[in-house]
Parts: structure tokens; sequence; C-alpha cells
């Protein structure tokens, strides 16, 4: 493996205990519900092939199937995320990136980019899960409210915590 | 089939996505329609020992609230004593013949894992098929109805919260019998809606709704909640009726799961219909 696969699982480990143990437990609203566990596959270097790619995600939102008891929809909703993010990628980094292993981030590519970039991820992410959560379009108006103030929160919150983590890594490599 | 193979390999990806996605909508289908959650049961077992270890912790915290409603319900059980009643009759018979057969058990059980917010919530609990639970069973908290039993794990068992796109349950208006079903909306975890209460039915604000005798799951007569609020839009041949339910379901943690031992009797009755 290129990348440090000890720093990745260590990664994905802690985004689940946040999400399992914090995130879920916040009882504002029933329209926010953020899943920052989505982080893990956002924050992926761009070196990774684009068979594993699909792989990991698929077996993130795996994990996140087994902890919530919901069958199959984080799998769905995370590997079609992760199959998005290698075409996004394809069409909006340059091979100076590929070249320095770039990982998308804030302090890598700046915050403009990275609202962008996490932002139509992580709608297409939360409007998979949501719409197959209830099943059908029968509430789809309230629904597409969940989808878009949960995808805010989430984005908030992934960036905050990258502002907080990351901020001294500015730019080294 | 150079050109297919070919193809093949330069759409690998694609294809590989393509599968991935065709399984997991195969799961989500098959749960949706079956309810037999056989993926829910393969992972209960690993995942409900990480929750109940969590819990464990978190029960600590809630000890005096915990005392609070357990001895709320220990009165009203001592006040339903036999001793606590004032003799009425000079003899006092003791009838114990075939007029009674025990029909319902509980299980007490506690909660380890619950959320409340998400459209479809599920809540697992410490008891699983070792002390007897078996899917599609009731269970109630000492205020009133929370869920029915989905899968089962040795020690653990998922439960389908009545706040879930895929729970209905059977319920009345008490004053007058008129039956419909509870299903939740997914707004607010206090209000749940009372559907197909015909319009010629009177109700009123702070009626009861309790449990009806049509389910083999709950008893006849549980409390779920009152109504809210009732409106009759002009054409609808049903009350919308919203119920504010007794359960409060972010505080639930000490429950009771309902084995119904006449259950296997009335559902082989009613199968012989069908054929």
């Amino acid at each position: 493996m290129i990348f440090d696969l000890g720093t990745y699982l260590l990664r994905l480990f802690v985004l689940l205990l946040i999400q399992l143990l914090v995130i879920n437990n916040i009882e504002l609203s029933s329209s926010i519900n953020p899943y920052i566990y989505v982080a893990f596959v956002l924050m992926l270097p761009v070196t990774v092939k684009p068979w594993q790619m699909v792989l990991i995600s698929f077996l993130t939102g795996m994990l996140m199937d087994a902890f919530s008891s919901t069958p199959g929809l984080h799998m769905a909703a995370t590997t079609l995320m992760g199959y998005l993010r290698i075409h996004y990628l394809n069409a909006t980094t340059t091979k100076e990136d590929l070249e320095g292993r770039l990982t998308p981030s804030v302090s890598q590519k700046g915050i403009v980019w990275f609202t962008v970039y996490a932002f139509s991820l992580i709608f297409t992410h939360h409007l998979v899960l949501f719409f197959l959560e209830i099943y059908g379009f029968s509430e789809f108006f309230s629904t597409m409210l969940r989808v878009l103030i949960s995808t805010l929160i989430t984005l908030l919150l992934i960036i905050t915590g990258q502002l907080l983590f990351y901020r001294s890594k500015v730019r080294n490599g | 089939m150079r050109n297919l193979i070919f193809f093949i390999s330069k759409y690998y990806v694609f294809f590989m996505f393509f599968g991935l996605e065709i399984f997991s909508f195969i799961i989500i289908y098959r749960f949706n329609h079956y309810q037999k959650a056989s993926f829910v049961n393969y992972t209960t077992g690993a995942t409900s020992s990480f929750y109940s270890a969590v819990s464990n912790t978190q029960q600590y915290f809630s000890l005096r609230r915990m005392n609070d409603s357990l001895q709320i319900e220990n009165a009203k059980l001592r006040s339903q004593l036999f001793s606590s009643y004032y003799q009425n009759g000079l003899t006092v018979k003791n009838i114990n013949d075939s007029l009674y057969k025990q029909q319902y058990e509980y299980i007490a059980a506690m909660v380890v894992n619950n959320s409340v917010t998400k459209r479809n919530n599920y809540i697992t609990l410490n008891r699983g098929s070792l002390h007897g639970i078996e899917p599609q069973m009731g269970v109630i908290s000492e205020s009133g109805i929370v869920g029915i039993v989905l899968s089962v794990s040795p020690r653990y068992c998922t439960v389908l919260s009545l706040l879930n796109n895929n729970c209905k349950i059977s319920a009345k208006v008490k004053k007058n019998g008129a039956f419909g079903s509870l299903v939740w909306d997914g707004a607010d975890p206090r209000i749940a809606r009372l559907l197909d209460v015909n319009k010629h039915v009177p109700v009123a604000t702070n009626d009861l709704i309790i449990t009806s005798n049509y389910s083999t799951i709950f008893p006849e007569g549980i409390p779920i909640g009152k109504i809210y609020s009732h409106t009759l839009d002009a054409g609808d041949n049903f009350h919308t009726i919203k119920v504010e339910l007794f359960t409060d379901f972010s505080m639930v943690s000490t429950v009771y799961v309902i084995r119904n031992l006449l259950k296997q009797e009335q559902q082989t009755l009613e199968s012989t219909l069908k054929n």
C-alpha cells in the first residue's frame, strides 16, 4: 500500500466512535442527523486506485450498517459516494496533485475547493440514505429538508474538525 | 469476444460499483418486503455487546430517575395486590379452575441502545433467545407501548421502535372502541398519528388511545397515549388524529417484553382461513 494503512484505520475507528457515541446521541430535532463518518471516504488520498476506492467505501458503509442495524442503507449510499468521488477527482485534480499524493482537505486545497467538493458528495450520500430510509417518496419535501439541513451540519462538523486537527500540516509536502 | 473482454476490463470499476449497489438494494428490498431482517439478525450479536458496554456506563447517570419510575410502578402494583382490597363478601373462594388461564407473560429487559431522531428508529435490549424472546413479541414500558421485537440473538434483541416507518400498531379509542392503525410520521418523537378512524365516529381531545384486541402481539387495553389534536378535512372519510404518546422514547430504560402463550393457537387457526 502506498499510504499509511495504520493511520487510516485509526481515523476510521475514531470517526465511527464519534459518530456512534456522540453524534447519534444528539437529539435536537428529527431533521438533524449528520453522518460525519463519510469524512473517512472524503479524505482518502487521490492515489487510491478506483477499484480500491469503491471497495473501501462499500466496506465503510457495511460497518456503519452493522452498528446502526439498518439493512444496506449506508452501504448503498457510501458506495455511490465513493464511485462519484473517483469521477469528481478525475475532473478537478491536476497531475501535480496526483504526484504530490494529495489528500483532499482544507489545508491542501483551500476551503472553497473543499467545501464544494465535500458538499456535493455529502449531499448525494444523504439524499440516497434518507430516501432509502423512508423507502418511497411519500414525504418528499420534509425528507428534502432533512437532507439539506443534515448535509450542512455534516459539512460544518467536518470542516471544523479539519481546521482543528490538520492546521499544523499546512503545505509542508 | 475480445471486444467484450476489452469492454469489461475498461469499465471494471463501474461494473464493480454496479454489482455492489445491486447487492445493497437486494438487502434493502428483502428487508422492506419480508421483514425477515436476516442481515440485522446476523449483525445483532456482534455489535450489541459494544452498545451494552456503552450503556452500562451511561446507566449510572440515570439511576435516580430509574429508581423513581420503578418505585412508582411498585406502588401501582402493590395497590393491585389481593391484600390491598377490602373484602366485601363474607367468604373468600379461591377459584383455581379452568375458567382462567394465563395468556400473557412479561419478561423484564433493559434498553442498551436507542434513538429517537432518525426516521427509522431501533432499540436494542439485553435479553435474547436464551431468555425466551422471539421475533414479533410486543414491548411495553411502565407508561405505554414501545415497539415490536424484530430479531434476536442469544443474549440481545433488536426492537422495531414505534418511531419507525415500518411499525404499524392496531389501536382504538377507549371510550367508543373505534379502531385504527397507529403510525409515526417522522416529525416529533412525542406525537404519533392514528389512521383509519371513520368520520362518523365522534372523537375529542384528550380521549384515551389503547391497544386493540385484534393483534396477537399486545394484550388489549395497554395505554398508548391521548388525543392531542384532531381535524376532519372536507371530503375526507377519515379523521386526522394526532396522538400524544405516554412513553417518552428518549428516556425509556426499563421495558417488558410480552409473550403471548396462545399466539400459536390463534395464528394456526387464522392461517387455515387463507388456504
